[in-house]
């Protein structure tokens, strides 16, 4: 009986968090007063669901519940301005789903504006949208737990005094806007793939599953956007590999050398699924479809060896069409060194401004290790390895340094 | 509505061009014409400011800006707009017209 009330709760913060903060948002025009009643509702069921049994519908039972804790506060406080006037106003939170759903991707909005630094709209993403607690993302992010929360005080502070708008932008704004939202979920992804702190576990499996679970989100609320779907298939298509991508031992695995048995069938068939939907519209690709169909590629081949190279490089020339960064100039050498050999490759490398960037001085000792030019090769692992901040990457390029021969 | 504060700012002082100078006019006649405007107006460099203390009974006037900085306020508009959203973008039409990076700060 416990046991199903506490999963009907976590299952409830799980499903139900970013509507209820979502829907008291919109109510109270406060995501201050939103997050704090939602709080207060999710610890009001902890106390009344073992006691009164899960009601029929938890969602509009926690908004309910969040939406009288609200007024009673303010009624409370006596605040009395127009806007708090208004939510008074307003009748009962029971309304039809659609209206919630715009909130949700109105709360999405809102929490990656552009006039908020980068790591401030991970944070609010990751409270408002995605339920995790001030203390969780400051452990995600090894910051002190007051400073997490000072940053997302100010950041709700900034939205109510600069009027950041809680609204889905407008449709000249939207591309760029979804754009923004998406970096954010990305960048929540990639550090979950490649833990960047060597404190951290190499791979954090908690953001690459939440990363995934808000961008499935967005894709339910923006469901004709190819770029979200190209997201959401870069990320199972990547995810699929994850406990394939850490050895035994604690070390990286490179893609050529994993066992692909141990590849998530299902996810790879969801994120095939996902990038022929792409081809099929006949939409021009942004950044993440192609990606997305670069890794189709890769978890298309059962044997490393059967990697249909000349089709990955096509990928990347598109790609480099859209983003000549040197990261993709980078990335592209990778795939041209299995097509075309590490000589041709590394012409390409050396003289990428990366000298800062611990992959660039990886790619370059895996090229020059494979010319047999292990002197150079070892210098390029050492850059590399002072680098790295992931652990098991560490790990995986001492070893191939120390397998130099002398 | 709510009103912003929309700070020019600059390095030198006196530099703005005849070009900036008719970009700026047609940018005010859009804001009057779309209601948004309140005020502007381009302010004296760093050296002809004088700081006032007369926190303690009689003024002390100091010759100088209060803060030695690199970059200063060269002007600024008062803008009325309805959220950040539209403040921001009637911001970047500004920094477009005064050729300059602007800054963009609500009123409380």
């Amino acid at each position: 009986m416990t046991a199903d009330v506490d999963a009907a709760i976590t299952r409830a913060h799980r499903e139900q968090w970013s509507r209820v903060v979502a829907t008291l948002a919109r109510r109270f025009g406060d995501l201050d007063v939103a997050e704090e009643m939602a709080a207060e509702a999710f610890a009001t069921a902890v106390e009344r669901w073992p006691l009164d049994g899960v009601p029929p519908n938890p969602g509009g039972w926690l908004t309910t519940t969040g939406y009288r804790k609200g007024i009673d506060r303010l009624r409370r406080e006596g605040r009395r301005d127009a806007k708090h006037q208004e939510a008074l106003m307003l009748s009962g939170p029971a309304e039809p789903l659609g209206a919630v759903d715009d909130d949700r991707l109105r709360l999405l909005f809102t929490c990656c504006h552009p006039a908020l630094a980068t790591e401030t709209r991970v944070a609010l993403t990751l409270r408002m949208v995605g339920g995790l607690t001030v203390p969780e993302i400051a452990r995600a992010f090894l910051v002190q737990e007051s400073a997490m929360a000072r940053r997302i005080t100010r950041a709700k502070s900034k939205i109510a005094a600069a009027r950041i708008p809680y609204r889905v932008p407008s449709r000249e704004d939207l591309p760029g806007r979804v754009a923004g939202v998406l970096a954010v979920l990305y960048l929540v992804f990639n550090e979950g793939y490649l833990a960047s702190d060597p404190e951290q576990d190499p791979i954090r499996s908690d953001l690459t599953a939440e990363a995934i679970r808000l961008t499935r989100l967005v894709r339910e609320l923006l469901p004709d956007d190819g770029e979200v779907t190209g997201l959401l298939a870069l990320m199972v298509l990547t995810e699929a590999r994850r406990t394939a991508r850490l050895s035994a031992g604690g070390e990286l695995v490179t893609l050529g050398e994993q066992d692909r048995g141990a590849w998530d069938r299902d996810l790879i068939a969801e994120g095939h699924a996902l990038v022929r939907e792409r081809l099929a519209s006949g939409e021009a690709p942004g950044r993440f479809q192609i990606l997305a169909a670069i890794n189709a590629v890769h978890t298309a081949a059962r044997d490393a060896r059967d990697t249909d190279w000349s089709q990955v490089v096509a990928l990347y020339d598109q790609l480099v069409r859209l983003d000549a960064s040197p990261i993709v100039r980078l990335n592209r050498a990778v795939a041209v060194a299995e097509m075309d050999g590490p000589d041709v490759a590394l012409a390409l490398v050396d003289g990428l401004p990366l000298e800062g960037y611990h992959a660039f001085h990886a790619t370059r000792a895996d090229l020059l290790r494979r010319l047999g030019r292990s002197a150079q090769a070892r210098a390029a692992y050492d850059r590399a390895i002072e680098l790295a901040g992931n652990t098991a990457e560490r790990a995986y390029l001492t070893r191939r340094r120390d397998q130099l021969a002398p | 509505m709510a009103q912003y504060l929309v700070s020019v700012l600059d390095d030198r002082t006196g530099s703005g061009t005849d070009d900036e100078m008719a970009a700026i006019d047609v940018y005010n006649d859009q804001l009057r014409a779309d209601g948004h405007w309140v005020f502007a107006g381009g302010l004296g460099g760093p050296e002809t400011a004088t700081v006032i203390d007369a926190r303690h009974g009689e003024a002390v006037f100091t010759d100088g800006p209060y803060v030695e900085t690199k970059e200063h306020t060269a002007g600024f508009w008062i803008i009325e707009a309805p959220d950040l959203d539209v403040a921001l973008r009637l911001a970047s039409e500004g920094s477009q017209a005064c050729n300059r990076r602007v800054e963009v700060r609500p009123f409380l």
